[in-house]
């Protein structure tokens, strides 16, 4: 039997990655534009905070991340519900992870969604305005669908790392698809069959994923001229 | 809250020496970073540059075979990479009664044999990409010259397709750099490997992992700060004009 019968569990820890990486994706999705409306602030303080945000997490690997986040935020919830005198909570791994790909991804998409943010002519944000239109609504109406066009790229370009980056949450004791694939691989004793796997498993999301956000960005350019050489 | 004396006692220790460095290498912590990080910049650049011409010549199987491996290194975690060659080659007799066995048993050498075919992959697509955009001007002035295909290659189209590429090459390189914190997974004692060694001992998570978050943060400045002094130098032709 093909990997002994190990498959089926490699790809239920697929979902479960899959999982982590849709909802850190949103956790990151809005820590970016909370971050992008920052940068953009009238309000230097919060430009700062918003520049040491990107910066410090953009200059340190991921998985230091995870490990100072996690483990660290473990031990300061502990440490305050011991002075409280609260029973500390087990934290749920799940949480942790996303909250912490979301942390670091959010810093990315700051910066993604400021660029494609800046690339709408302000015009068009002054004239909803004019319209007597809140500045939420003119958000939602006519910044945000305009900023798509130039936010994809590098939005793919985003979920594509991040994708990638998942399969560093065992770290943190995640049952994912790579610490289904060390139960696999030390039982099975094929750790190539097993690993390669995993690598389609990984190159078949990227490449769906790829596909859709290649037909998305055609959709959202729609009466757009392309120039051609 | 911080224990400072444990970050000062352990900085021999994530700096580097010969204590607990790995087989074939002769350090650990930073200077193992650099060493992981410099031999596989070093490697993949040299196989990136001719993939590179391959991609973007016109031999149609050459062309797919480089984006095959670019593709299929692009498209996977780099840690899953490192496991198929750490773990996955001892599945295979006729690896482990090679002779490339003695060193592909050791994790030095396989995280240098990962990073180096990652870090190929993605230096081949940028400098692909630079070669593609040459100017068809400079093309033609070394064609009527009567320079012979290699020959323009040389002097012309990868000197200056090298040059276009740093700025994303300078991404590549702090990229990699970060990325070598997953040597600690498979056993090396690296920045990072240092840092859950320190971790596991006191059970302080914050003082190790902080320090090694400010050495890479020192890196990640240090690079960018050295490819802005080398795009000034290499590419002054294509800066703004200054008044």
């Amino acid at each position: 039997m093909f990997l002994q019968g190990y498959l089926p569990s490699i790809l239920e820890g697929t979902i479960l990655t899959l999982q982590v990486a849709v909802a850190s994706l949103a956790v990151s999705v809005v820590l970016g534009l909370i971050g992008a409306m920052f940068k953009m602030a009238p309000s230097k303080p919060l430009v700062w905070l918003a520049e040491l945000y990107s910066t410090l997490v953009r200059g340190v690997p991921d998985l230091v991340w995870m490990l100072l986040l996690f483990f660290g935020g473990q031990m300061l919830i502990n440490d305050f519900c011991t002075r409280m005198g609260w029973q500390a909570p087990e934290i749920n791994s799940f949480f942790a992870g996303v909250m912490t790909i979301g942390f670091i991804f959010g810093a990315y998409m700051t910066e993604t969604f400021r660029g494609a943010i800046m690339a709408v002519p302000k015009g068009q944000m002054e004239a909803g305005l004019a319209y007597g239109m809140s500045p939420l609504r003119v958000f939602l109406r006519i910044t945000f669908p305009q900023m798509v066009r130039f936010a994809l790229p590098s939005f793919s370009n985003n979920w594509l790392v991040l994708v990638k980056s998942t399969a560093l949450v065992s770290v943190i004791g995640l049952n994912d698809v790579m610490y289904r694939a060390d139960t696999a691989k030390s039982i099975t004793q094929e750790p190539f069959t097993v690993y390669a796997v995993v690598g389609l498993i990984f190159l078949a999301i990227t490449s769906v994923s790829d596909f859709a956000l290649k037909r998305l960005e055609k959709r959202y350019s729609l009466g757009v001229r392309e120039t051609e050489l | 809250m911080i224990d400072f004396n444990l970050i000062v006692e352990k900085l021999p220790a994530f700096l580097g020496g010969t204590d607990g460095a790995p087989m074939m290498s002769t350090s650990d912590g930073l200077q193992l970073t650099l060493e992981l990080l410099f031999l596989s910049l070093a490697c993949g650049l040299l196989l990136a540059v001719p993939l590179a011409l391959m991609r973007v010549s016109k031999n149609r199987v050459a062309s797919s075979l480089v984006w095959l491996y670019t593709y299929v290194f692009r498209g996977t975690p780099l840690l899953v990479q490192l496991f198929i060659i750490y773990y996955g080659l001892s599945q295979f007799d006729w690896v482990r009664d090679s002779w490339a066995w003695e060193y592909l048993r050791e994790a030095y050498a396989c995280a240098i044999l990962a990073f180096t075919l990652n870090t190929a992959a993605y230096t081949t697509e940028i400098i692909a990409g630079q070669i593609r955009n040459t100017h068809y001007g400079e093309i033609e002035a070394a064609k009527a010259m009567g320079m012979s295909k290699w020959l323009m290659m040389r002097r012309i189209v990868i000197p200056s397709a090298l040059r276009r590429a740093l700025p994303a090459y300078s991404n590549e390189v702090v990229m990699m750099m970060q990325s070598t914190s997953v040597a600690g997974l498979v056993t090396l004692a690296d920045l990072t490997g240092v840092a859950r060694r320190v971790f596991s001992d006191t059970y302080m998570p914050f003082e190790p992992f902080i320090t090694v978050a400010c050495f890479y943060l020192v890196l990640t400045f240090g690079f960018v700060w050295l490819f802005k002094l080398a795009e000034r130098r290499w590419l002054a032709y294509l800066a703004p004009r200054k008044h």
